[in-house]
């Protein structure tokens, strides 16, 4: 009790002196990293999952080839979960005496239940959101199918026995899917007209689907309940399951994002550390003199503790509450960018804050807070009396063991942490080294620079140990700063380099070999910007090393999938932009002819393959035995024509097959497409505006999410220099108050300070930007599959921006010190 | 008055005399080897004595208040204060025993800068565990005549404040022994015997033993006895 009122006293003394003000700063930032941060991961992660789910046009979708019963529809509606239905298949479309193969798609009332359906009023034209879908006896073809047929609005289509009048032309549809295996183009009906065309009959090729919505938590609980309740046939796909090109860029933002709340992490653990020692040396005088009073260690300990808790408890609720302003404010940015049905905020954030402010403070503060309570009483007497010194396993354990706890909430990826604190315990060891190096080179330089250098040097070799801890401090803090500068900066102009603004947006499948380059001339004519022209065949893998596919035995789930469906298959001399090879190598001119084969590791991995497995493909109805030569990295999201498998020159090129190329087209040349959907009739025309779109959204978001993040860590940043600072205040105030006393002026005391912390800061700037050059380089490559290239600048603005700010906030805290008179400050004492 | 060797340091444990040391060392270890301090020093001063430990600077004079007070421990020997035998307490005994029976006054004053001078009055009393201490610290300010200055934190006073206000925190716990190191070193000659009037006036109506280390002889003339102190030992 007694320890409690003499806690609360002093907290409540201490809260009003501002003595505490910077080691809850501190806290409060690594709460706010903590609790807004992995907010904003968690929100954009579901944000960027939403917008996947776009591409399925559900949540979940279950596929059938047989028609779904009605009980997981009720179950779904028993459980609050959204739900429509949809069948596929092809079948020929007439107008008059024309006719084309089409993907007929009918759907139920509420479809698309994510993502939006678009239509236009003419072919080609740019599309609005439809409300709706078709009513009954409406028909909605694509613009390429009623340019085939040479319709237009109000058309009458005959489809089996029912006839449809033409109401919309669709433009987009959100799952019509980035793997264009359904080649036909599509036409949307109302599901209700379907047994009024007596297209379903026994074997035919009918695809049924359920689609499922609902918020994350439901949709979780049903996805259970529907994998333990699915029928033989049945295939379930989720949002994990959407288009690669999302996924790519998801998966670095949300790397990044995850790199950026480790440093934030990292950042207010030094400034917590930093201001930990600071309130023990405080201390150390009323700690010494309590004991004289009679306060025995138990009592001093216990009023330390309790007045930290008390810091705990007040950081939590401040640390809290900027997250929750950061959650409603990213909330209000997102709105407009997406429909999630987002969970209602609730009070786990303050739990989790308060946790994450005892984890820091148990870990950075705990320690010297023991050796605090260890100081003997005889310090009253004698001031050069300190606490014993803390053993090693007490002073660094606890703080490591919280860095990896911190690091692994943060990021929940253990080889990332491990690497992250490999690379920061040999980044410190350097910094040591250097600070060590720095302090004995001081030593040496101090008789040949002026006055105000000399005396700022001096310092530096004197107060070692604190030299060394603020070399150690900024140079960590500086290089978490400039790392993530780097690959913010990489990250962005890589997306945007990805993603030009005329980024391929239409496909072009099916082009005949004997109109390719008439095709190709037609496009130039009309301005469009092609990507490379690849040929296409389909073919399906038939034996693995001699082994029959069906007797393979997948340990991957994915594996039976990518078997036995039939893949596009492709082969070329070069290897493409987006591709880079990660194992094996790529054939030369001498390979030509040789039967080799190159695979997409998603491919790859899917089947277990390895290079040198033997692969045998079925190509109408020839076999094709080829070798893996190599394996590589395709980055989906450019929008490029890519295959997952790629064959050496000469081997195919005597089957059959057709030609596949991309383009971008302005928006306003739907004329020119509508030309070459006549002109060129076997060719089907793949709108990916819309997909496009998609993942633009997302990248903006991605990026919003990034800065703001970045934001966060630079004032993370800074509570470190402020806490570094705050740390020699006093002694400094006395030590430019002697200066003065013998006759130095405030300039030269002032130089001086500048000329310390300048050197600290340019020393710690250069190995920051040497540190940061390294870990960019690794992080680039490892994490975020960006290009990476050496940025020379970053020397200099780790060495200006180190010698400036340390420079700068040493001198702001000193100069008040200076002003005051020095008879003043020598009182005090 | 002596600081001959003491056949057993138990046999002169009696009630009167309220602090007793035998045999007392203290070596600290240097970078030239070790260095004794305090060499065999054996004191016994009686309930309500006042004794000045005088000498040159480095003659140990501190380390023996230190030792005498149970704030470091001697390398050999014994000290007794109020009969309780130090050398067999840990730390937080000590520091038990020095919140019921000791009081401190320090050159630099050691107030606790965050704490107003009514709070630095309370302190003591808190540690003891006393459930008035808020009346008894306002009069024990009273009796040094700041009752006015409660409220004031340490660096709104004066040096000869601090220090009236450093011995109301020594005085308000009616200790056994006051232990003062140079109270009026920091302080100028005026205001320096204002308050060695004040402690003196105070230990006279407390009758608490008094134990003054300093330099000044005009303070230690005050003193019932004075002890010489040089290169750590106590000369007669």
């Amino acid at each position: 009790m007694r320890a409690l009122a003499l806690a609360l006293r002093g907290f409540a003394r201490e809260w009003r002196s501002g003595a505490l003000g910077v080691l809850l700063l501190a806290l409060t930032t690594a709460v706010a990293a903590l609790t807004g941060v992995g907010f904003l991961v968690e929100r954009v992660a579901s944000a960027v999952a939403e917008q996947a789910t776009q591409v399925l046009a559900a949540d979940l979708r279950l596929r059938s080839t047989e028609p779904i019963g009605p009980a997981d529809f009720q179950e779904a509606a028993r459980r609050g979960v959204r739900s429509a239905r949809t069948v596929s298949m092809l079948s020929v479309v007439f107008l008059g005496d024309r006719s084309e193969l089409s993907d007929l798609e009918a759907v139920s009332a509420g479809y698309p239940l994510r993502g939006t359906l678009k239509v236009a009023r003419e072919p080609f034209a740019v599309g609005s959101p439809a409300s709706g879908i078709p009513g009954r006896g409406e028909a909605w073809p694509s613009s390429k199918l009623l340019a085939t047929l040479g319709g237009a609005l109000g058309s009458t289509l005959s489809i089996g026995a029912a006839n449809f009048r033409v109401t919309r032309v669709l433009i987009s549809r959100p799952d019509q899917g980035g793997d264009f295996t359904e080649l036909a183009p599509s036409i949307v009906l109302n599901a209700d007209d379907l047994p009024a065309t007596g297209l379903i009959l026994p074997g035919s090729r009918v695809t049924y689907a359920a689609l499922f919505a609902a918020d994350r938590a439901r949709i979780e609980d049903f996805r259970q309940w529907l994998a333990a309740h699915r029928r033989p046939g049945e295939g379930l796909r989720d949002i994990a399951e959407a288009s690669p090109q999302i996924e790519n860029a998801v998966d670095r933002a949300g790397r990044f994002l995850e790199l950026a709340s480790l440093a934030s992490v990292l950042l207010c653990s030094i400034a917590v550390a930093m201001s930990a020692r600071q309130y023990v040396r405080q201390h150390l005088d009323s700690v010494a003199l309590m004991k004289t009073l009679g306060a025995t260690r138990a009592l001093t300990l216990s009023v330390s503790l309790i007045e930290l808790l008390l810091v705990a408890v007040a950081a939590a609720l401040a640390g809290s509450a900027i997250g929750f302003a950061a959650e409603q404010w990213l909330l209000h940015v997102l709105r407009g960018l997406i429909n999630a049905e987002l969970p209602p905020a609730d009070l786990a954030p303050l739990g989790m804050g308060f946790l994450a402010a005892l984890a820091v403070l148990a870990g950075f503060a705990l320690p010297p807070l023991l050796q605090l309570s260890r100081v003997p009483p005889l310090r009253v007497l004698r001031r050069d009396v300190g606490p014993p010194p803390l053993l090693v396993l007490l002073a660094f354990g606890p703080a490591a063991a919280a860095v990896i706890a911190l690091l692994y909430w943060a990021v929940r990826d253990l080889g990332l942490v491990r690497d992250a604190l490999l690379g920061l315990s040999g980044f410190t060891l350097v910094l040591v080294a250097a600070g060590l190096a720095l302090v004995l080179a001081a030593g040496r330089l101090r008789g040949r620079v002026g006055v105000a250098w000399r005396y700022g040097i001096a310092n530096l070799s004197r107060r070692r140990a604190d030299s060394l801890v603020q070399i150690v401090a900024f140079g960590t803090g500086l290089m978490a700063l400039l790392l993530l500068g780097l690959v913010r900066g990489d990250l962005e102009s890589d997306w945007r380099r990805t993603l030009p603004a005329d980024a391929p947006n239409y496909f072009f499948i099916n082009i005949p070999p004997a109109d390719r380059d008439a095709f190709v001339e037609f496009l130039e004519a009309r301005g469009a910007k092609l990507s490379r022209m690849l040929p296409m065949l389909r073919g399906r893998l038939t034996e693995i090393n001699g082994l029959p596919v069906e007797r393979r035995a997948f340990r991957r789930g994915e594996g039976p999938g990518f078997a036995d469906r039939e893949q596009n298959l492709t082969w070329t001399a070069t290897l493409g932009a987006s591709n880079r090879v990660v194992a094996g190598r790529w054939w030369t001119a001498q390979d030509e002819g040789k039967p080799l084969v190159s695979l997409a590791t998603e491919f790859q991995r899917s089947l277990g393959l390895r290079i040198g497995d033997r692969l045998t493909f079925d190509v109408g109805g020839e076999p094709f035995t080829v070798t893996v030569a190599n394996l590589r990295e395709v980055k989906w999201d450019s929008f490029q024509p890519n295959f997952f498998i790629v064959f050496a020159p000469g081997v195919l090129d005597a089957a059959a097959g057709t030609y596949l190329t991309s383009a971008y087209f302005h928006p306003a040349q739907g004329a020119a497409l509508a030309e070459l959907a006549r002109r060129f009739p076997s060719v089907s025309i793949f709108d990916v505006d819309d997909l496009l779109e998609q993942v633009r959204s997302l990248i903006d978001k991605a990026i919003l999410a990034v800065q703001s993040v970045f934001a966060f860590t630079l004032f993370a940043g800074l509570t470190v220099l402020l806490a570094a600072v705050q740390a020699s205040r006093d002694e400094r105030r006395y030590e430019s108050a002697m200066l003065r006393t013998l006759g130095a002026s405030a300039g030269t005391v002032l130089q001086g300070v500048l000329a310390e912390f300048a050197t600290v800061g340019l020393l710690a700037g250069l190995l920051a930007a040497g540190g940061a050059s390294l870990a960019g380089a690794f992080v680039a490559a490892r994490i975020l599959q960006v290009p990476y290239a050496l940025d020379p600048t970053v020397f200099l603005v780790g060495l200006a921006g180190g010698a400036v700010l340390v420079g700068a906030s040493g001198w702001l805290a000193t100069r008040a010190a200076v002003a005051q008179p020095p008879l003043a400050t020598l009182r005090a004492g | 008055m002596s600081s001959k060797p003491v056949a057993s340091a138990r046999a002169l444990a009696t009630r009167e005399n309220v602090l007793k040391a035998a045999n007392l060392c203290k070596e600290v270890s240097s970078p030239e080897g070790k260095l004794t301090i305090v060499r065999d020093v054996s004191i016994e001063i009686g309930a309500g004595e006042s004794v000045a430990i005088v000498g040159p600077s480095g003659a140990g004079k501190s380390t023996l208040l230190a030792l005498l007070a149970g704030l470091d421990t001697p390398t050999s020997g014994g000290v007794w204060l109020a009969g309780e035998d130090l050398t067999r307490l840990d730390e937080d005994g000590r520091a038990r025993l020095r919140a019921q029976r000791v009081g401190f006054v320090f050159q630099a004053f050691h107030l606790i800068p965050a704490l107003t001078a009514l709070e630095n009055v309370i302190l003591p009393l808190e540690l003891a565990g006393r459930s008035d201490a808020r009346r008894a610290a306002l009069e024990a300010l009273e009796r040094v005549g700041l009752a006015a200055r409660t409220g004031h934190y340490p660096r709104q006073l004066s040096g000869g404040e601090q220090q009236r206000v450093a011995l109301a925190r020594a005085f308000v716990t009616r200790p056994a022994v006051l232990f003062a190191d140079e109270p009026t070193g920091n302080l100028d000659t005026v205001t320096g015997g204002q308050v060695a009037e004040l402690l003196f006036g105070l230990n006279e109506q407390s009758r608490t033993t008094l134990v003054l280390v300093t330099h000044e002889r005009s303070l230690a003339a005050r003193c019932g006895r004075i002890l010489h102190m040089d290169a750590g030992r106590v000369m007669t």
